[in-house]
Formats: structure tokens, sequence, C-alpha cells
């Protein structure tokens, strides 16, 4: 029997523009259309094969918004068996420090875990380190970026795949695993599955449910802060030739031109 | 002067062009020190370079541990540094395991974490970049010990001359239960290329490619450039370049002086990866392709004519 968590996000769409508050640089989340981050459906896969392979309960986890529901109901549907979900105005602004802080508090809901599965990076932060953080502050090994896991027992394989190149990892549970695209590719839910999801039980809690220092959290609480944030400039477009036999030629006469050959 | 605490990113006893990176910007803040973790031995190998980009000192954390676990021997040795010199600030590369490194000693020190800078300032305040380059943000750590990840190519590397003073720091042993045990590598086989984020110019081809075999032509044309390659998800994912090579918001993010962008349609994902390249040039047959929309030279046609006659104007005027 694996316990399974797996980390939700649901991030603005990156087909739709986003954009950040005037006001206290946090991001707009209200601009643009809200999805599941892509790779937690690839999280939810892993988690779903581990326990078809086996035995096993997915809790989704998932700090966000009320209108984060969509990407808990997502997941739900796809095959996990129920959802905490941590929602609260004092999250508002918090940084990767205060949300890895919550993330490890709300584990603490998700009875025994034994594996807790991420995506290896959001598509609106790209701070790429919240898994590693959840480790740090749980005192579990971590097995981060992998693109290739296996489970034997309770013995976690990973082959990790980053710049540097492809590092195997080993380790025992319990440990927390985040999942690179290239991972599997995620089942759609089926009609069976989206109405299962409906009844599925999906626990809110707030922040003071959780054991974390509230002073920890919000803008108030963050560890960095936004001095300044401007949008910039759109690119232009600059010169376009049609290729008329000497496209190349053309390239290599304006790369010169700019010193760059 | 306070010190400033650089992660030294080495393979083999061979420092990362990165690493001369954060030892540059480590001095606008105050005195680089070089923290080298790694097996017995290994700061021997990069002392010397290290010196050559302005290490006042430093810190030999080793031991066979070092490189046998993931990530926290070298969250352990900076943690330990850290404790004894009160830094100004830790810097590290924003590579993947970069950014892991720099949030769990951000978590250790309870201090804050300035992710992917592009700049980093005398009052310590950092520049980032977001939104695949839509905005730039100035931030500071509001509490305890800045850790900054610095990203690859962001600043340029100057020489300077430093005593590099040799400390030796004892590394705890690691504990299996907490870490994961290295079993084995597989690092990247870059042959004679630049890597990917570190080039000053990088050649990308995507699905317009249209096969494994024909991204001979882009490989052409970045070899006579002195380029790295590079590759769009779908050229990925079709299978004609290896995943690590991708560029974009799920891939690498680059910023060269010239991107070449070859049979790439410019989906608003892959231009989160490259649109802050200083030059953009774009070969596509679509004249609609969103790609000319941000190219500074467009070519509209097709690439097997223009970039192999690319190729062979550029072997010419290398003479
Ligand atoms: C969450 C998410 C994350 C993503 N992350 C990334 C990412 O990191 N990187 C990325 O690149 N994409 C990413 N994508 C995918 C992205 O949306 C596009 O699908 C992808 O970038 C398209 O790649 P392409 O331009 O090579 O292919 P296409 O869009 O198919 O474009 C091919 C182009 O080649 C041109 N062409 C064809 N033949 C020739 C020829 N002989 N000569 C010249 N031109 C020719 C065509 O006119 C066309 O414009 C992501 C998508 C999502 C949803």
């Amino acid at each position: 029997m694996t316990n399974i968590a797996v980390l939700v996000k649901q991030v603005p769409d990156t087909y739709s523009e986003r954009k950040l508050n005037e006001s206290d640089h946090t991001l707009d989340r209200e601009s643009a259309d809200a999805v599941i981050d892509e790779i937690n459906e690839r999280a939810v896969e892993e988690a779903l094969k581990i326990k078809e392979a086996g035995e096993g309960e997915v809790t989704v986890l998932c700090v966000g918004p009320d209108r984060a529901t969509d990407a808990i109901r997502k997941a739900l549907s796809m095959g996990a068996d129920k959802a905490v979900h941590v929602s609260d105005e004092a999250l508002q602004g918090s940084d990767m420090v205060a949300t890895a802080k919550v993330i490890a508090g709300a584990l603490g809901k998700v009875d025994g875990y034994d594996l807790v599965i991420a995506g290896n990076e959001a598509s609106d932060g790209r701070g790429g380190a919240i898994p590693a953080m959840l480790a740090e502050i749980l005192g579990v090994p971590q097995l981060t970026h992998a693109r290739e896991l296996s489970l034997e027992g309770t013995t976690l394989k990973v082959d990790r795949e980053t710049e540097d190149g492809v590092t195997h990892l080993e380790a025992n549970l319990p440990a927390v695993v985040s999942v690179t695209e290239k991972i599997n590719e995620p089942r759609y839910p089926s009609f069976k599955g989206i109405m299962a999801a409906k009844k599925k039980p999906v626990e809110t809690v707030t922040v003071a449910d959780l054991g974390v220092d509230a002073g920890d959290l919000g803008l108030p609480g963050a560890s960095s802060t936004v001095l300044e944030a401007a949008p910039k400039p759109p690119r232009a477009a600059g010169e376009r030739v049609d290729d008329d036999g000497d496209g190349g030629v053309k390239t290599a006469e304006y790369l010169s031109g700019q010193k760059l050959i | 002067m306070a010190e400033v605490l650089v992660l030294v990113d080495q393979v083999d006893g061979e420092v990362k062009k990165s690493t001369f990176e954060l030892l540059t910007a480590a001095r606008t803040l105050g005195e680089a020190s070089a923290v080298v973790v790694g097996t017995p031995g290994t700061t021997g190998k990069v002392k010397d370079a290290l010196a050559s980009y302005g290490a006042a000192k430093v810190y030999a954390a080793e031991s066979d541990d070092a490189a046998a676990y993931l990530v926290t021997p070298k969250v352990d040795a900076l943690a330990a540094v850290a404790g004894q010199a009160s830094p100004a600030a830790v810097l590290v590369s924003a590579t993947a395991e970069g950014k892991e490194v720099a949030g769990r000693l951000a978590i250790r020190l309870g201090g804050g974490v300035l992710v992917d800078a592009v700049g980093v300032n005398a009052d310590g305040s950092v520049d980032q970049s977001i939104f695949g380059g839509a905005f730039s943000v100035k931030a500071k750590a509001a509490k305890g010990t800045p850790v900054v990840s610095l990203r690859p190519g962001a600043v340029e590397a100057e020489q300077a001359d430093g005593a590099a003073a040799e400390e030796t720091v004892a590394l705890p042993a690691a504990d299996a239960a907490t870490s994961a045990k290295v079993t084995g590598v597989e690092p990247v086989v870059g042959g004679d290329r630049p890597e990917l984020t570190e080039a000053s110019i990088v050649v990308s081809g995507g699905r317009g490619v249209g096969s494994a075999e024909k991204f001979e032509v882009v490989e052409k044309l970045a070899d006579s450039l002195g380029a790295a390659v590079g590759a769009s998800r779908a050229a990925v994912d079709s299978g004609y370049y290896p995943a690590q090579f991708q560029v974009g918001q799920t891939g690498k993010t680059v910023s060269p002086q010239l991107y070449v962008a070859l049979g790439i349609s410019g989906a608003i994902q892959h231009r989160a990866g490259m649109q802050t390249s200083k030059t953009i040039v774009a070969v596509n047959k679509d004249a609609e392709a969103p790609i000319f929309e941000i190219a500074d030279f467009g070519v509209v046609g097709d690439l097997f004519d223009v970039a192999p006659q690319l190729t062979d104007e550029v072997a010419k005027r290398k003479g």
C-alpha cells in the first residue's frame, strides 16, 4: 500500500497574456485563463500508474485560491481518490519559502504519506525548487527532475535528467519526487471518471488548520520583496525578405552588418 | 568587506563558465569566496581558475560522499561556511541543480531566495526577467542571508586577480534517510559545441526540419557559426533531437547574442525561452508565422535552401 500525495497547481494558461498586478507586483491571476499546469497532469498520471501496479491511494494536494477547484476536479477525474485544498486569503503573495512550508504542513492532512509527486517546474513561477525545498523541510530524500521512475517495495529508483545529463538515483520511501514532461503521456479523463470525480471528497483547509506560522505567509511574511516591476517593450518585427535564391547571402550580409559574423 | 559565497560548478576539475560569471557578480557586492564541493583533490584542480576570476578565498569541502549524494552535500557545505562567514549573499547558478541548492539553503538559513536573476546590484537587489522576458523586475531579500540563483550567460565574466586563500570545511557524513544516493551518471556529451545556455550563438530547428537526419542542416549552420544547437518542443517530441536541447517554457531559457530559428513557428511557449536574445533571425516558409513578429531579420523561404547557403557564406567570410 503506497500512499501518494500529488501536488497540483492551477496556473494562468500560457496561451493567454500573463500580467502582474500594478499595486503589489503579484501575479494577476484574474487576468489570464487558469488551467491545471500541464506538468501536474503528468505527476497525477505517474501516481496513478504506481497505484494501478500495486495498491495505494492518491491524494491531490493543492494550494491556491477557490477557483483552483477546477484543477483539483481534473486530477480527480483522471483517477485520484481524494483531495486536500488549502485556500486562504493570507496566502496571497506568498513566496517559495512560505509555499513550501504550507505544502509541508498540508501533508500532515494526508495520513502517512509515503511518496510526494510534483511537477518539476511550474509554468508561471519557474522557481523549479519547491519539491527540493519540501524535501528539506520534511527531511526526506529528493529524487527530482525524473524522466523515469520505478518503485520496488519501498526502494525508489529515478533517472534524473537536467542540463548536466542523466543521473541515476536511489532512495527508500518516504521521498519527494518531481517529474519532467518526458515522463509519460497523461490520460484523458473518461466520462465515468468525470462523473465519479464529483462525488470524491475534497477537504478544504485554511492555514490555521496546518500549524504554519502565519507571520511567514503572504506578502508581509515574504522573505523577498519586489521593488519595481515593469513590462518590457514588446519586440518589434525587423526587416523581412523573400528568398529569391539569395536568402542565405542576404542573411550573411545582415549578420556581418551587425558584426555578428 | 563582507564575503559573498559562490558555489563552484565544475566537472572533473573543469570549472564552468557560469561560475566565473558568479564570481564577477559577487565582486559587485563584496569579496568573492568560492566554495568547492567535491571528491578529495578537487580544490587543487580548480583553484588557479578561481583565482583568475577574483576569488579571494577558496573553501574546500571535500569528501567521497560529496559526489555520491544528490544536492544535499552542496547545501551542507554552503550552510557550514555561511554559519562561520556571515556572508552578504550566497550566489549559485540558476541551473536545475543550482535552483534546488538555493531553495534548500534559503530554508536552512531562514533567508530569502531570489530566483533566476539576470543581474546583481551593489545594493544587494537583483534584476529578474519573468514570463519569458515580458516583464522586468527588481527584487530584494527581506530577511536573512539572500540566496541568489543567477541565470547562466546573463552577466559577462571578467577576470581579476584573487588570492584564493584555501580554507578547509568539514562536511557532515551524508544520511541515506534524508538524501538520494547517486548510483550512476551519464554526463551530456556535448561534443565540440558550446553548452546551450552558455553559447553566444544558438541555432535552433523546429518541426519544419522534418526528420532527425535532416537536423544535420541545423548542425552544419551551427558549427560554421561556432553555435550551440537548440530545438523546439515539436522537434523534440517528433524525435528529431534530444530533449535536453529543447528551448522554451518547459525547456531551456537562452539569451544569446544571436538566435537563429529554422522552421519554427514561434509559439508563445517557444518564445518564452528565447525572446530575450539580442538578435533574432528566422527562416520560415510561411510569411504569416508569428516568429517574424519578433525577428530582427526574417527570410520567407525554404530552410533547406537558405540555411546551407548561409553556412557556405559564413565559411567564405571566415576565409
Ligand atoms: C504547457 C506547454 C509548454 C510548452 N513548452 C514548449 C517549449 O518549452 N518549447 C517549445 O518550443 N514549445 C513548447 N510548447 C509547444 C508550443 O506550443 C508549440 O507547439 C511548438 O513550439 C511548435 O514547434 P515548432 O515551431 O517547431 O512547430 P510548428 O508550430 O509545427 O511550426 C513548424 C514551422 O516550420 C515551418 N516550416 C515547415 N517546413 C519548412 C521549411 N522547409 N522551411 C522553412 N520553414 C518550414 C512552418 O511554416 C511552421 O511555421 C509548449 C506547449 C505547452 C502547451
